[in-house]
C-alpha cells in the first residue's frame, strides 16, 4: 500500500498538472525544447518606445492577443493559458475544477492609457476631478475591473470553477512560491483534496520598468540582448525584467492516486523567512535566507544531504547572486560546490510574480526528464562564487529532489522542496 | 476548550474617531456618536479622514517614516499598537517567530508627477514618450516602493522586528477575510503559534477615490448612515481611512504567556457569490447559517459599506432574523476596505472583553441590544464582490 502521509503526518501534496509560458513560448513542450537547448528569450522591447530609457531589453510575452492590451488583460491570459494546461493534463474537469484558488500576480495599477483617455475625455476642474468626473459616468465595468486587485482571480475562478474565495497574494519576487505554498497547506491541513496554484505576470509597461530601473536593479546590457541575463558571472550587472507565468495542480497523493492520476512530483517541503534588514537589501550575513532554506529541508524531512540540484533565483543582480552563493554554502558547506546549481532566469529572465511558479514547474520537469537547463551566458564566471553552475549547456541527470529558491524585495524569501517521488 | 483555540490578545485600532482600543471604545459606545465626516476636500464626495497621529510612537526612526507614505505608516502604525497590546513589542524572540499576513491595496502615487504628465498629454500626441520622458527624470525612486503592496508586511518586519514570516494578500475586503481566515486556520492546525494579521486603507488621495469610482461606487451629496442611502445619489459608499490589526494566538501560546485574552475567534467563512448569477441576500443569508447558531439575541459588527446592492442583500439577510442586532460601524468609520474585515473582527472582540454591546450607530434601523454579548458576529460584504463572516466569543 502506498504511503499517504509525510514525516510529520500530514498528507503528501502530489503534482499532477504543469502549465507554462513565458518569453520562450506558450506550453511545456516548447519551454522545455527551448531552455534545454539554452535559448534566451530576452530580446529588445518593442511594446513601448524606449525613448531616454537606460533599458531596452526584456523578455515580454508579446505573441499572445492580450500582449498590447494592458498588464491586467496580459496577466489574466497568461494565468488562464497556463491553468488551462495544468488541469488538462490532470485530466481534472477544466469548468469545474473543484479546489481553491491561490494567484500571484503583480499589484495592479490603472493603465496609463485609460489615465490618459479618462483624463482627455473630461473638461473643467482639477485633474483629479476630471478622472472622478469621468470614471462614475463610464458605461461599462471594464476599466474598473483593472483597478480591482481580485478581480483576476474572480475571473479565474469563473473560468475554472475553483471553490471559494480565490485568494491574490503578493510577495514580490516569491509570489509564485508562495501561492504553491498556501496551495500545499490548504492540503496539508485536509481543508481540500486539491488546489491551483498560479504565478502570473504580464506587467512590463514602461512606468514598471522605470521604475526598477530607478532602483538600479536592471542590467542595461542592451546590446546583445540574449546576453543580459548572466547570473553568477562576473560582470552581471542586474536582472532583466520579463514576464510569463506558470500553474501547477496540486494533489493530495492519495486523492491522485485514487482517481488514477499521473504523478508528476511531490511539493516535500516549502519555507520561509523574513529579513527585517532594509526594503530592497538582505541582511549581510545571509541569515533570513539561509532560514528559509533550513525551513524548507526540515518541513520536508530532508538533512543537508538531501538535495540533488538546485534551481537558483539566481537573478543576476550583483547582490542576490552573491547573497545566495553565501546562504547555500553556509547551510550545505563543502557539498554546495558539487550540487548543480543553474538559473532559469539567465534564458528566460526575472518574470517577478510568476518567477516562483515558472521555476518551480521547471524544476519538476528537470527531474521527470533527467536534464538539468543550464546556466547560459556564464562566459566569465565570478571567482568570488564557486559554484557547479551547469554552465551553457544542459546536462544528463538523475535528479531525485530540488531545492527551488525565490526571493523577494520586502525581506521576502521562500524556498520550495520538490521530490520525484515521495522520500 | 483545545490548546489550539484561536484567541485575540492585541488590538491595534485607527480610524476617525481616534486611535486603540480606549478610544475606539469610548466614541463608539457614547450616546449619539457622531461622525468626524470632511465633505469639502473631495466635494461631491465625504470621507473620514485619518486623527492626527504622532507616527514616532510607533515608527521611531525619521529614516523609517520617510521611506514610506501615509498608507504604510498607517498600517505600520497600527501594527505596533496591537503588538504593544499584546505585549509583544520589542521582544526580540517573539517577534523573529511570529507570522504575518496583511491585507493590502496599494500605496499612494506621486500625484503631482501624474497630474503634470495628464496636463502635458493635451498638446502631445506622442504620449508613450512623454510618460518615458516625464517618469525617468521626475519619479523619486524610494516611490516605488512606497506603492508596493507587500511593502506595507515588509516596512513591520523592518520596524517591528516580525520576521516569522511574511505574506499579503490583495483582493479588497475578501483579502482582509481570507488573512484573518488563513491565519486562524494556521494556528489551529498547529502550524503557527502567534500571528499578526491586519489590513490599512488610507483615502486621502484621489487616486483611492477613483478606484471606486470607476465602477460609480461612491455615495454623493449630503452625508448619511450607511443603511439611509439607497436612493440618494451614487453608489452608496463612503470611504474612510482607518487600519486594525490583531495579535492571534493558540490559547496554550497565549496561557503560556499569561497574556490578557479579548476572545476566541470562532468559524470565519469565506465566499464568492457569482452575484449576476445568484441572489445575494440568500448567500449572506446561508453564510450566517454556516457561522453563527441563531438561537438568541446576536450583536453583530457589520462592515457594510453603503454600495447600494451589496448593503440591501446585507440588510435582507438580517431582517430574516429578528435575533439579530446589526451595527454598521461604517456609519462611523466610513468604509476601509481591505481592513474592513480585520475592524469588525476587532470591535465584536471588544465587546465580548468589555461585556457590553454598542448602541445604535443609526437607531432609525438598528435594533438596541441589552445584556452581555457572550458570541458577537462580524461581517464584510464586499462592495462589488467576495463575503465573509467570523464569529468571536467569550474566551471560557
Amino acid at each position: 500500500m502506498a504511503k499517504y502521509n509525510d514525516h510529520l503526518g500530514r498528507p503528501i501534496v502530489a503534482v499532477t498538472g504543469i502549465g507554462v509560458v513565458t518569453s520562450l513560448g506558450v506550453g511545456k513542450a516548447d519551454n522545455w525544447a527551448a531552455l534545454t537547448s539554452g535559448r534566451s528569450g530576452i530580446h529588445p522591447i518593442t511594446r513601448f518606445p524606449i525613448d531616454h530609457l537606460n533599458t531596452r531589453i526584456a523578455g515580454t510575452v508579446d505573441f499572445l492577443p492580450s500582449s498590447d492590451k494592458g498588464a491586467s488583460a496580459l496577466t489574466y491570459e497568461l494565468a488562464e493559458t497556463a491553468g488551462r494546461e495544468a488541469i488538462a493534463e490532470s485530466g481534472l474537469d477544466p469548468d469545474d475544477f473543484g479546489g481553491p484558488l491561490f494567484l500571484a500576480s503583480p499589484p495592479v495599477e490603472l493603465d496609463w492609457r485609460e489615465r490618459f483617455s479618462l483624463y482627455n475625455t473630461g473638461k473643467d476642474g482639477s485633474a483629479s476631478d476630471r478622472l472622478l468626473t469621468v470614471a462614475r459616468n463610464l458605461p461599462t465595468l471594464d476599466t474598473f475591473e483593472t483597478s480591482q486587485f481580485g478581480s483576476i482571480a474572480a475571473r479565474l475562478a469563473d473560468e475554472f470553477g475553483t471553490r471559494g474565495l480565490p485568494i491574490t497574494l503578493s510577495t514580490a519576487c516569491a509570489s509564485g512560491a508562495t501561492a504553491i505554498q498556501l496551495g500545499v497547506e490548504a492540503i496539508r491541513r485536509g481543508e481540500c483534496d486539491r488546489a491551483l496554484s498560479i504565478g502570473a505576470d504580464g506587467s512590463v509597461t514602461a512606468e514598471a520598468l522605470i521604475r526598477f530601473s530607478l532602483l538600479s536593479a536592471l542590467s542595461t546590457h542592451n546590446d546583445i540582448p540574449e546576453k543580459a541575463s548572466k547570473p553568477f558571472s562576473k560582470d552581471r550587472d542586474g536582472f532583466v525584467i520579463a514576464e510569463g507565468s506558470a500553474a501547477l495542480v496540486l494533489e493530495s497523493l492519495e486523492s491522485a492516486l485514487a482517481r488514477g492520476a499521473t504523478v508528476l512530483g511531490i511539493l516535500q517541503g516549502c519555507g520561509e523567512k523574513a529579513d527585517d534588514f532594509h526594503r530592497t537589501r538582505s541582511k549581510p550575513d545571509g541569515s533570513p535566507a539561509i532560514g528559509a532554506v533550513k525551513a524548507a529541508l526540515s518541513d520536508a524531512g530532508l538533512g543537508e544531504n538531501g538535495i540533488s540540484y538546485v534551481n537558483a533565483h539566481g537573478t543576476s543582480t550583483p547582490e542576490n547572486d552573491k547573497m545566495e552563493h553565501l546562504s547555500l554554502s553556509t547551510v550545505f558547506g563543502e557539498r554546495m560546490r558539487t550540487t548543480p546549481i543553474s538559473s532559469n532566469k539567465s534564458m528566460i529572465g526575472h518574470t517577478l510574480s510568476a518567477a516562483g511558479a515558472i521555476e518551480a514547474a521547471f524544476s519538476l520537469l528537470t527531474m521527470r526528464e533527467g536534464v538539468i537547463p543550464p546556466t547560459i551566458n556564464y562566459d566569465n564566471p565570478d571567482p568570488a562564487i564557486e559554484l557547479d553552475v551547469v554552465p551553457n549547456k544542459k546536462r544528463d541527470a538523475e535528479v531525485a529532489t530540488v531545492l527551488s529558491n525565490s526571493f523577494g524585495f520586502g525581506g521576502q524569501n521562500t524556498c520550495l522542496v520538490m521530490a520525484r517521488e515521495p522520500v | 476548550m483545545s490548546a489550539h483555540d484561536v484567541v485575540i490578545t492585541g488590538i491595534g485600532l485607527v480610524s476617525s474617531l481616534g486611535e486603540g482600543t480606549d478610544a475606539h471604545w469610548q466614541k463608539l459606545t457614547a450616546a449619539g456618536a457622531e461622525p468626524v465626516v470632511d465633505s469639502s476636500r473631495y466635494a461631491p464626495y465625504s470621507i473620514h479622514p485619518l486623527p492626527e497621529i504622532d507616527w514616532g510612537l510607533q515608527i521611531a526612526k525619521r529614516g523609517d517614516q520617510r521611506q514610506m507614505e501615509t498608507w504604510q505608516r498607517l498600517g505600520t502604525y497600527t501594527a505596533g499598537l496591537a503588538l504593544d497590546d499584546a505585549g509583544i513589542k520589542a521582544d526580540e524572540a517573539l517577534c523573529a517567530t511570529m507570522d504575518m499576513v496583511v491585507a493590502a491595496g496599494g500605496g499612494e502615487r506621486d500625484e503631482t508627477v501624474d497630474n503634470a504628465i495628464l496636463a502635458a498629454s493635451e498638446s502631445r500626441n506622442d504620449r508613450d514618450v512623454l510618460l518615458n520622458e516625464k517618469l525617468t527624470t521626475e519619479l523619486r525612486p524610494t516611490l516605488f516602493l512606497a506603492q508596493l503592496s507587500n511593502l506595507l508586511a515588509g516596512n513591520i518586519s523592518i520596524v517591528h522586528k516580525v520576521t516569522g514570516s511574511s505574506r499579503t494578500f490583495m483582493g479588497e475586503e475578501g483579502a482582509g477575510v481570507s488573512a484573518v481566515e488563513t491565519a486562524a486556520a494556521r494556528i489551529r492546525s498547529g502550524q503557527s503559534t502567534h500571528m499578526l494579521v491586519g489590513g490599512a486603507f488610507q483615502t486621502e488621495h484621489s487616486d483611492m477615490l477613483l478606484g471606486y469610482e470607476l465602477g460609480g461606487y461612491l455615495h454623493r451629496g449630503p452625508w448619511k448612515p450607511v443603511w439611509q442611502r439607497d436612493g440618494s445619489e451614487g453608489g452608496g459608499v463612503v470611504s474612510g481611512s482607518g487600519a486594525a490589526f490583531l495579535v492571534l494566538e493558540s490559547r496554550e501560546h497565549a496561557k503560556a504567556r499569561g497574556r490578557h485574552i479579548y476572545a476566541q475567534l470562532g468559524p470565519v467563512i469565506s465566499g464568492r457569490a457569482r452575484r449576476r448569477k445568484e441572489d445575494l441576500a440568500e448567500v449572506v443569508s446561508a453564510m450566517l447559517e454556516k457561522t453563527a447558531p441563531l438561537d438568541g439575541p446576536l450583536l453583530t459588527m457589520s462592515g457594510a459599506s453603503g454600495a447600494h446592492a451589496a448593503t440591501k442583500a446585507e440588510k435582507a439577510a438580517f431582517e430574516k432574523n429578528a435575533a439579530l442586532a446589526a451595527r454598521a460601524f461604517g456609519t462611523l468609520t466610513g468604509h476601509m476596505k481591505e481592513a474592513q474585515f480585520p475592524f469588525a473582527v476587532a470591535l465584536a472582540a471588544l465587546a465580548i472583553d468589555r461585556k457590553a454591546g454598542y448602541p445604535a450607530f443609526d437607531a432609525t434601523v438598528e435594533k438596541p441590544f441589552e445584556g452581555i454579548p457572550h458570541t458577537v458576529l462580524a461581517t464584510a460584504v464586499g462592495y462589488h464582490y467576495f463575503e465573509g463572516m467570523a464569529l468571536v466569543a467569550a474566551a471560557d
